[in-house]
């Protein structure tokens, strides 16, 4: 590999890990919208920037263009607060007018600037490493290396000092208002990480395609994990794998770097989709199965209890009495016999102890309300584990 | 003897010591008020319901009294002072709808931030926490569950992990807005036990409550609202059809059963 391609992956990289962790609070707070607005409406604060500083990388242009991020989510909520439109609504509202205030302002001025609605929108990471930031004439590497790091320290940084602040007001805003953390600041503290961390990203992989990175890793971890601290761990892998995969799948394809990188979130969130093992579709399906099952065993079972009369437990008369399709009857009467629950002698069925003792925990269990007691039952039937 | 009976506890009242004070509190959503002019005094030690129609503001009251929501006219104070210097001795549990039971976390974690007030902003909680919230946990019987993902728990025991909650800030003033929402009569009957223990801890216990049939069994104190205050006082003076029908607007027929 040479030093380019190694600065590139970096670059990417950091920038991954920049956007999951805000990423993953805008998803549990479901504004995963924002971020697109966010994303779309900061071009006017980067072409004001750039206007003044003629360099995308400078400071000022950061701090422009994240003051049009938070004046887009305050726009949203104003317009949301009047209660005429739905938040949706009021997200396609704005951003289409500050985004398209900066397209006019860069077709006015095309002639004079190098900046393209292309280059903000879809970056170039494999241009990155041809702008190198120079200390006292040293090289000390590409520019955007060293702006996505710093934003990357400060990202990091606060997520450790404000962990649990973050958390309470994402969970129960309410609480977190009465214990006095102010949600207002959290929320804002949030929309300011997010358009910064947008705004530091997007010359590698383009304003849109933040959104890809913030939002993507976060819902692909969500299915995987019931904490949030994995699903913050979770999601910055996911963020530096297709941040990895998609440069070499892009350096084969001969493709759109940033492209190729959004290509593999979605085919990762695509397989952690199915095959999840709590969440995923399959295991859902396969689980459904099993509870069908389960439910018909233990329908048949409590018909055997309930009916003494011989006729009633004839094999044939079983059929029409449960009002089962000869397929579904046979693969519960296996079942059943397999797991020793029940005794066919002359074609009559009847339960066995262990049948009978099955029988009884399950409606037990069904019809008991302390749940503490009967915990352990959870690991015998999978119809109660759903 | 009713007579007699309505002076004693007024004077009960008057003389112990006042936890909550409203006063000509008005909150508005959009300029239309759904509190007026609320005037309250809540004595220390009683286990209060607040009950009224749908809208009538119960739940707003309680919000405003919290700080969560802002007024628009009208002060509150807690013995004495605003909210925001006597945060540490209020404990709130807002409807179980509140929240987003799907979020990623745990019924002991949920416990853990009943702490977060006492720790401020940016220290974290630690072991002495968590041994507080095992011990709340255990108070409300949810000890088996403790690493259950929240959204694994029934509705009865997501009311339960919010009172553990609730337990564990160890606050003297108790705001719960509608904890039976929902749960199965053992959790209500557990979590009516734990609340007369706070009480008997002297412990002051606000409920917003729409079950008119339980509050003379459950509470000592009741308020009247709808939009604004009808009646507050003991139960035993003032939750009468008189009042049932001021604050509904019916004919309201509950007889008390001695």
């Amino acid at each position: 590999m040479s030093n380019a391609q190694i600065e590139i992956q970096l670059i990417a990289s950091l920038v991954a890990i920049a956007c999951a962790i805000p990423g993953t609070f805008l998803v549990l707070r479901k504004m995963a919208m924002i971020s697109d607005a966010i994303s779309h409406s900061i071009l006017p604060g980067i072409v004001i920037g750039f206007f003044i500083t003629q360099d995308l990388n400078s400071p000022l242009l950061i701090l422009l263009a994240a003051i049009t991020g938070i004046i887009t989510v305050v726009l949203v909520e104003y317009i949301q607060k009047t209660g005429l439109v739905k938040e949706d609504t009021a997200i396609g509202l704005v951003f289409p007018i500050l985004f398209s205030i900066g397209v006019i302002l860069i077709a006015k001025n095309a002639n004079d600037v190098h900046l393209d609605v292309d280059a903000v929108l879809l970056g170039e990471l494999a241009f990155a490493p041809f702008d190198r930031l120079l200390i006292a004439g040293m090289d000390v590497g590409p520019k955007s290396l060293w702006v996505i790091g710093s934003i990357l320290l400060i990202t990091i940084g606060l997520l450790f000092a404000f962990f649990k602040e973050l958390k309470i007001s994402t969970f129960d805003v309410g609480l977190a208002a009465s214990l006095g953390f102010s949600p207002a600041v959290i929320h804002y503290g949030l929309m300011t990480v997010s358009s910064v961390t947008t705004v530091g990203a997007f010359d590698a992989v383009g304003a849109i395609l933040v959104v890809a990175l913030m939002i993507a890793p976060a819902a692909t971890a969500y299915l995987l994990t019931n904490n949030l601290k994995h699903m913050l761990a979770y999601a910055i892998c996911f963020g530096v794998f297709s941040a990895l995969s998609g440069y070499w799948l892009a350096h084969w394809l001969d493709a759109s770097i940033a492209g190729s990188i959004t290509t593999m979130l979605g085919l990762i969130f695509l397989m952690v989709y199915l095959f999840a093992p709590k969440k995923g579709i399959i295991a859902v399906l396969y689980r459904e199965k099993q509870q069908r099952t389960e439910v018909s065993l233990l329908t048949f079972l409590l018909h055997l209890r309930n009916h003494n009369e011989e006729e009633e437990r004839h094999v044939n008369h079983l059929n029409e009495h449960i009002n089962w399709q000869k397929v579904r009857s046979k693969t519960v009467l296996e079942l059943a016999l397999k797991n020793n629950m029940i005794v066919i002698t002359n074609n009559i069925v009847s339960l066995t102890e262990k049948g009978k003792d099955f029988t009884a925990q399950a409606i037990d269990y069904i019809i008991t309300n302390e749940d503490s007691k009967i915990e352990h039952m959870k690991d015998d039937f999978f119809l109660f584990r759903g | 003897m009713m007579n007699e009976d309505k002076e004693d506890s007024l004077t009960d009242a008057s003389a112990g010591v006042v936890a909550v004070k409203v006063d000509d509190l008005t909150v508005a959503y959009n300029y239309k008020p759904v509190l007026w002019d609320i005037d309250l005094e809540i004595p220390e030690g009683v286990l209060m319901a607040i009950v009224g129609p749908n809208g009538a503001g119960k739940s707003t009251l309680i919000k405003s009294i919290l700080g969560i929501l802002n007024p628009i006219a009208g002060s509150v104070s807690i013995y004495g002072k605003s909210y925001e210097k006597q945060r540490a001795l209020v404990a709130y549990v807002p409807q179980k709808g509140s929240v987003d039971w799907d979020f990623p976390t745990t019924a002991l974690d949920v416990v853990m931030m009943g702490t977060y007030g006492s720790l401020g902003w940016i220290k974290r909680p630690g072991q002495k926490e968590k041994k507080l919230a095992l011990e709340a946990l255990e108070k409300v019987g949810m000890l088996p569950f403790k690493n259950r993902q929240i959204s694994q728990l029934s509705g009865g025991q997501q009311q339960r992990i919010f009172l553990a909650r609730a337990l564990v800030q160890d606050a003297s003033i108790y705001f719960m807005d509608e904890p039976f929402q929902g749960v199965d009569a053992t959790t209500e009957i557990a979590i009516i036990n734990i609340l007369k223990e706070l009480r008997k801890a002297n412990k002051t216990v606000i409920v917003v409550h729409h079950d008119l049939q339980t509050v003379p069994e459950y509470f000592d104190w009741v308020t009247f609202l709808n939009v604004k205050k009808i009646a507050t006082g003991p139960v035993k003076d003032i939750f009468n059809d008189d009042n049932l029908t001021k604050t509904y607007g019916i004919n309201y027929k509950v007889s008390i059963q001695e």
